[in-house]
């Protein structure tokens, strides 16, 4: 006891120093920059992964020459976006044109506070959990839409007005997709979700509980993410490049960036909703279980959590890469004939089906 | 032009020449309420190089090298036309083989065109991979080209009277491991297009043309043939040997984007058989009707004056066109290509009009686009099969 004091004491006395405070401040945003820089390193994967499987499907070659496997190509490409002209629109609205490619990429990186990579292995466990995402990917289409109006270009403004209508329409599928599995998972916590299917093993994971709810939150996370069975807001055939259009330089990367960032959560979210999150599901916790709570074993057991729930992610992320280079476009009457028309009502039904069952169950 | 009464502010969007899908230097200016497409003026010329001038102070052979740059992905049609239009003016017979020979390549032409409508149609619906995949099979046919003319894709092959070169040693052979391998290859765009629900939904009734109208504006080829009539040159109206060979006219009633999707697909199918028939019964003999290189037999010619007959080892002809005048033509992969021509009793035409199938056919666009959303634009544009370089010529 005598010795805890003395340790209180002294974390007290360098807590009055004002150099360690700095120190400690530093320290907590840590773990903020750690998981930035992982997440810049998944983007990348993915970039390289979405040129490499793009390559072999239309049987070209892809990246070869920057890196080994072209593997340094993504750094390649953002280092020169980076350092090209940044071109602002003479009659555009230049603080809105500055302002909209942030805010896509903040409300983007805001969301990945409440994804848990392994067991507590997350920056915040919040009790609102999904529902944070839900309520900050909203905010990305105004960034959309704020660069395609501020562009001063037909197509920009079109692509804009696309972007918003999109991720209108096809946000409330995918919020009662996700309100279901809260339902019965009884939290909205993300970490409390992944706890809830740990019990039976592979067949604990909600997508059997919930198939029409994953195939709807499927769809809806891809329209969400603009990519091409859904990508009308950046249709290069019809608005050259949507919202996009004048942008140049790292302005155009931050979009990039978010179009990537959006499906990483997405695909992450997909993980952690449906697919049992960080838990192998396989029995091998008994084999841990040996050597007790072993702080080696900790460790292996969190890289083994980030491990599981990156590889689930990327099946994910396979998927959506392989939609994305077979399928036409969709057109917009009738990507929001599906979204209104079908996903709704059908995830409606989900949802209801999802209460009543949960209340036959208390 | 019908404005709606509750809109006032509509929105032109001007669409190229320089746009991502607008196949080459085609101007659109749109009139768009929304996502509705309210008018569509076309606007061309941006390529147009004077083809039809140029031709009236060259004889035959010298313009022979300009033709390819009309429709410069059927690059044999236009060559085919330009050495029919004199055989018929003089009425000059050319060897069967010559004949089997143009025939092979027309149709190796005709695949080629149909697979660079089939890409970057498909790519104007979003999906890009087609593209790569028809790039696969046209890169065969062009190497075919290559071993036959010397040239990928500006061969300038074609002569009056026959071809400029017969055939290389093995080529059949070549051929024919080409049709086997290309029905392999229509088979799989078949599988990963054709049911696709996307693009089924995206394509079926888009741009739909009835028979009547597809006559009235004088629609040609598989524009005209997806509108249930079947016309094709090949069977109405025979040149070089295609009434030796069994093959069927394709068509489709519906009239929609589909429906020309599908007589392209099935016209490549038709192309296969017809170029294996005519390889298997290619008959011997001379490639070329020698006749033709010495027409105008003067007397009292000059040794080493400047004369058009003794330019080369293959010179072109003092061939002189005659003071008639014709319109002949031939069934291109976009419709019916034809010239009329009028000649003055000297060695270049008087006259030398091109009716090409991609001007005539793209006149429907506006009509067609009107009432239909954005993205449709493209559907229909794509389905038309224009190239800039016939059109403006």
């Amino acid at each position: 006891m005598i010795i805890d004091r003395v340790e209180v004491e002294t974390i007290n006395s360098f807590w009055k120093l004002e150099l360690l405070k700095e120190v400690y401040g530093l320290i907590s945003i840590l773990p903020i920059l750690t998981l930035l820089l992982g997440i810049t390193i998944e983007v990348l994967v993915i970039v390289w992964l979405e040129r490499e499987i793009s390559a072999s499907i239309q049987q070209r070659i892809g990246p070869e020459y920057a890196g080994p496997l072209g593997l340094l190509q993504a750094i390649a490409d953002g280092t020169k976006l980076l350092f090209k002209e940044d071109i602002l629109p003479s009659r555009g609205d230049i603080s809105l044109f500055s302002i909209g490619p942030s805010i896509a990429v903040i409300s983007v990186l805001l969301s990945f506070l409440v994804i848990p990579l392994g067991y507590h292995f997350v920056l915040a466990d919040l009790s609102i959990g999904v529902f944070l995402w839900i309520a900050i990917s909203s905010i990305a289409p105004i960034g959309l839409l704020m660069a395609g109006y501020s562009s001063n270009n037909k197509y920009s403004f079109l692509g804009g007005l696309r972007a918003a209508a999109q991720s209108i329409s096809y946000e409330i599928p995918l919020t009662f997709c996700v309100l279901a599995i809260s339902l019965l998972s009884n939290s909205l916590s993300t970490v409390d979700i992944v706890e809830a299917q740990s019990k039976y093993g592979f067949f604990g994971w909600n997508i059997w509980r919930q198939p029409i709810g994953f195939l709807v939150f499927l769809i809806s996370s891809l329209a969400e993410c603009e990519r091409l069975p859904f990508d009308l807001p950046e249709a290069e055939e019809e608005l050259v490049a949507g919202y996009q259009t004048e942008y140049s330089g790292i302005k155009y990367g931050l979009f990039y960036l978010v179009s990537y960032l959006n499906l990483l959560v997405s695909s992450l979210f997909v993980t952690v909703l449906y697919l049992g999150g960080w838990n192998l599901s396989i029995p091998y916790i008994s084999f841990f279980d040996f050597f007790q709570m072993n702080k080696a074993v900790g460790i292996l057991e969190m890289t083994m959590g980030i491990f599981i729930t990156l590889t689930k992610a990327y099946l994910f992320l396979f998927i959506s890469i392989t939609i994305r280079w077979t399928l036409p476009r969709m057109r917009m009457d009738q990507l929001l004939n599906l979204g209104w028309k079908f996903l709704l009502p059908i995830s409606l039904g989900n949802l209801l089906l999802t209460t009543s069952f949960q209340l036959v169950s208390l | 032009m019908s404005l709606p009464l509750t809109r006032k502010d509509l929105m032109i969007v001007n669409m190229g020449p320089q746009h991502p899908s607008m196949h080459g230097v085609l101007r659109l200016i749109v009139t768009l309420d929304g996502e509705d497409v309210i008018d569509c003026e076309p606007i061309l010329g941006y390529l147009h190089r004077g083809m039809e001038k140029i031709a009236e102070n060259r004889t035959i052979i010298q313009y022979l090298p300009y033709v390819t740059r009309w429709d410069y992905l059927a690059t044999m049609f236009t060559e085919a036309i330009t050495v029919n239009a004199p055989e018929f003016l003089e009425n000059i017979q050319i060897p069967q083989r010559a004949s089997y020979i143009r025939v092979i390549m027309l149709e190796l032409s005709r695949i080629a065109s149909h697979l660079l409508w089939l890409g970057p149609f498909m790519a104007d619906l979003g999906a890009q991979t087609p593209f790569f995949y028809i790039f696969r099979e046209r890169e065969l046919i062009y190497d075919l080209f290559e071993a036959a003319t010397g040239m990928r894709m500006m061969h300038n092959y074609f002569r009056i009277g026959g071809v400029a070169a017969d055939l290389p040693y093995g080529w059949i052979e070549k051929c024919l491991d080409f049709c086997d391998y290309f029905l392999r290859g229509v088979v799989e765009y078949q599988q990963l297009i054709t049911q696709n629900p996307i693009f089924l939904e995206r394509v079926e009734g888009v741009g739909f043309i009835s028979g009547e109208e597809a006559v009235n504006w004088g629609l040609s080829g598989p524009m005209l043939r997806a509108s249930g009539i079947q016309w094709d040159l090949r069977k109405v109206d025979p040149y070089e040997s295609y009434n030796q060979f069994d093959w069927k006219v394709q068509w489709q009633k519906e009239g929609d984007s589909l429906a020309r999707y599908l007589v392209r697909v099935g016209e490549m199918r038709e192309s296969i058989k017809i170029i294996q028939q005519a390889v298997e019964k290619i008959p011997g003999g001379p490639y070329e009707n020698l006749e033709v290189r010495r027409f105008k037999k003067e007397k009292n010619s000059e040794w080493n004056d400047f004369e058009y007959k003794f330019l080369g080892k293959k010179p072109s002809p003092n061939f002189e066109l005659s003071r008639q005048e014709l319109y002949v033509r031939v069934e291109a992969p976009k419709g019916e290509l034809g010239i009329y021509l009028v000649g003055d009793d000297s060695l270049f035409p008087w006259r030398w009009k091109i009716r090409p199938p991609g001007f005539i056919n793209l006149q429907i666009l506006p009509q067609l686009v009107k009432k239909m959303k954005l993205a449709d634009i493209m559907t229909i544009l794509g389905s038309i099969d224009i190239i800039m370089g016939e059109v403006d010529r």
